[in-house]
């Protein structure tokens, strides 16, 4: 009673400076994961929040795809479970859980032919039936996520026509049309240009922030996970190394025990983020 | 895109009626359009050319229509299942799998009833299928378009063997089904057509109800997952209508080659990528092609008639070179 109060109190107070302790959604708990018998995933534990953008990171071959698949009911675990507001994922119907939960994967595949409007309009897919199949709200569902990652333009292009930034907003815009609350993707800025990868990130970041939906994201370029993450879960052989914000995770010892790379972390004077800055060995100019 | 869909959808049922109409007309006798029609609306027993239209011309057409339509969109349903633009029942053996079932029957039972034909057809796709993708995926690399491809064409060319073999062991049996292993639409028995109809009925409703699945499927396994499709059960749902459909063309015309690898990627040309439009389009188009094909059939060397298998190999052969050019 007494909290409930004082917080309506803070907010009256200054609106903005709220600060709830952010919902988890996605609950992760002593997860393992395997092809055959061989466990990739070991006793992982984690959970992600709403609002926030969390990404894995760690080097190639450490489990942090093969968790997302996990995540994502592609892949069954061995051990523990992935739970979406409580409920386990794997035991969730796929139908419905896909209402709530959306999968970019790592080099989803567009048909020939395929057109943006038609593909995004696959997003909707988990909200209709035989029977029910297309509906006012799908058509302001997709529009708006057509809106949202800003391929409104490309509308009647084929796909296989658009450069692979283009292409990825698209395949952005179709998870957004599904109008989930967890979203999750798998190296969604893979083989882009830099600018490219910084636009995709900001657009997730603003889905984040702005939409208050929960994003998980894995990732291999450590800077620009350290510039976007709300919060940074690191991995190396498929068990989690350090969790929690990018100037706790990103950190010159992380680095050498994880990556066994050998790097300064400096601070962005301007977003207030670190920065790895891998030590170059021999003599310099 | 509506009123664009409803202009090709309109196209495509007017192309199918006329190329039905041309069909019943053309044969030995070309007979007028205007007997046909009447033929077919107000029929009199006592005028020859009715007769031969009801009860000759008209079956053919029908089967044409049928067989053309199942193996269009059991190629469709099976491209998309795959993602591979050269799979189809001919292409992945399982036309002669079914095929080989049917005559091996009749090698050793002597005789196969019309009721049961269409089973023994499924059964021989079935296992050929399954022989097909384990010996695929077990080749370095996995089941590829490529290797899926190769291993159609090993098993199909196995399977050949012994089908030529057992037929030049006993000549006698084997000679009714000379013509029909080489795909022909002519002296089925009409308690064939009745015995594959629900077989063609099931697996058309499958088609039609999974198709918006198919699209999903068709960006990727995982893509799929994550919208909410039940990938596993999709997978052998359009299995089941590829065989359904597959099993009934063979009872009726024998292996009828090239029609499921050509119809859906004209059907896409029309229509786009979204199968629920596609496997129509497949059905429709597959259907006034094969119409087609049989008449060239009939005409090209006239008086003597060609079969139509051969024919839709002769025309899809080359489409499918094209197709491995353009497209692997």
């Amino acid at each position: 009673m007494n909290v409930a109060r004082d917080l309506t109190l803070d907010r009256l107070k200054s609106p903005k400076k709220v600060s709830v302790v952010p919902k988890s959604r996605l609950i992760v708990e002593d997860l393992s994961v395997g092809y055959g018998a061989q466990a990739v995933v070991k006793g992982v534990s984690l959970s992600a929040c709403e609002g926030q953008l969390t990404i894995l990171v760690g080097p190639n071959g450490c489990g942090k795809s093969t968790l997302l698949k996990t995540i994502a009911r592609v892949l069954r675990p061995m051990y523990g479970a992935a739970t979406l507001d409580g409920a386990s994922v794997h035991a969730t119907p796929t139908r419905a859980l896909a209402k709530r939960m959306a999968l970019l994967p790592q080099g989803p595949i567009a048909p020939e032919g395929l057109t943006v409007q038609e593909l995004v309009s696959q997003g909707r897919f988990p909200h209709q039936t035989l029977a029910r199949q297309w509906s006012a709200e799908d058509s302001r569902a997709v529009a708006a996520a057509m809106d949202a990652a800003d391929v409104t333009e490309f509308a009647e292009r084929h796909v296989d026509s658009l450069s692979g930034g283009q292409r990825q907003r698209c395949w952005i815009a179709m998870i957004l049309a599904q109008e989930t609350g967890v979203i999750l993707l798998d190296e969604p800025t893979t083989f882009l240009d830099l600018k490219v990868q910084i636009d995709i990130m900001s657009l997730l970041q603003k889905i984040a922030h702005e939409q208050n939906r929960t994003l998980v994201v894995v990732l291999h370029e450590l800077n620009i996970a350290a510039m976007y993450g709300d919060k940074i879960v690191m991995m190396r052989d498929g068990r989690i190394v350090d969790q929690g914000t990018a100037d706790d995770v990103i950190t010159g010892e992380n680095l050498k025990s994880v990556f066994a790379l050998n790097a300064h972390v400096i601070k962005d004077p301007i977003s207030n983020r670190p920065v790895c800055l891998p030590v170059v060995a021999g003599p310099r100019p | 895109m509506t009123r664009g869909f409803a202009v090709s959808l309109l196209l495509m049922l007017g192309g199918m009626v006329l190329a039905f109409g041309w069909h019943v007309a053309v044969g030995a006798k070309v007979v007028p359009l205007g007997t046909v029609f009447e033929a077919l609306t107000a029929y009199d027993s006592s005028i020859f050319d009715h007769v031969i239209i009801v009860d000759l011309r008209l079956p053919r057409a029908v089967y044409a229509v049928l067989v053309g339509a199942s193996l269009a969109v059991a190629g469709a349903l099976m491209q998309g299942m795959t993602r591979n633009p050269l799979a189809e029942p001919g292409i992945l053996g399982l036309l002669t799998g079914a095929s080989f079932a049917v005559v091996m029957t009749i090698g050793f039972f002597g005789l196969l009833s019309p009721a049961w034909t269409p089973l023994v057809a499924a059964i021989g796709a079935s296992v050929t299928a399954v022989l097909v993708w384990a010996v695929a995926a077990a080749a370095p690399g996995g089941s590829t378009p490529l290797t899926l491809v190769l291993s159609g064409a090993a098993i199909t060319a196995f399977l050949g063997a012994f089908t030529a073999l057992a037929n030049l062991l006993d000549q006698e049996s084997f000679e009714a089904l000379r013509v029909w292993l080489t795909g022909t639409l002519t002296g089925r028995s009409p308690a064939l057509l009745w015995w594959s109809l629900p077989w063609i009925t099931g697996g058309m409703l499958i088609a039609f109800a999974i198709a918006r699945q198919v699209t999903a499927l068709a960006l990727g396994d995982e893509t799929a997952v994550g919208l909410g499709v039940h990938v596993a059960r999709l997978k052998a749902l359009a299995m089941l209508s590829v065989i359904a459909l597959t099993a009934a063309s063979v009872s009726i015309a024998g292996p009828m080659g090239f029609v499921g690898l050509v119809i859906p990627h004209v059907a896409r040309m029309f229509v786009g990528a979204d199968y629920r439009l596609i496997v129509p389009f497949s059905a429709g188009l597959g259907a006034t092609y094969l119409l087609l094909v049989d008449i060239a059939a009939r005409l090209v060397l006239a008086p003597i008639e060609v079969s139509t298998g051969i024919v839709t190999v002769i025309l899809g052969a080359p489409f499918f070179v094209w197709l491995v050019r353009a497209r692997l």
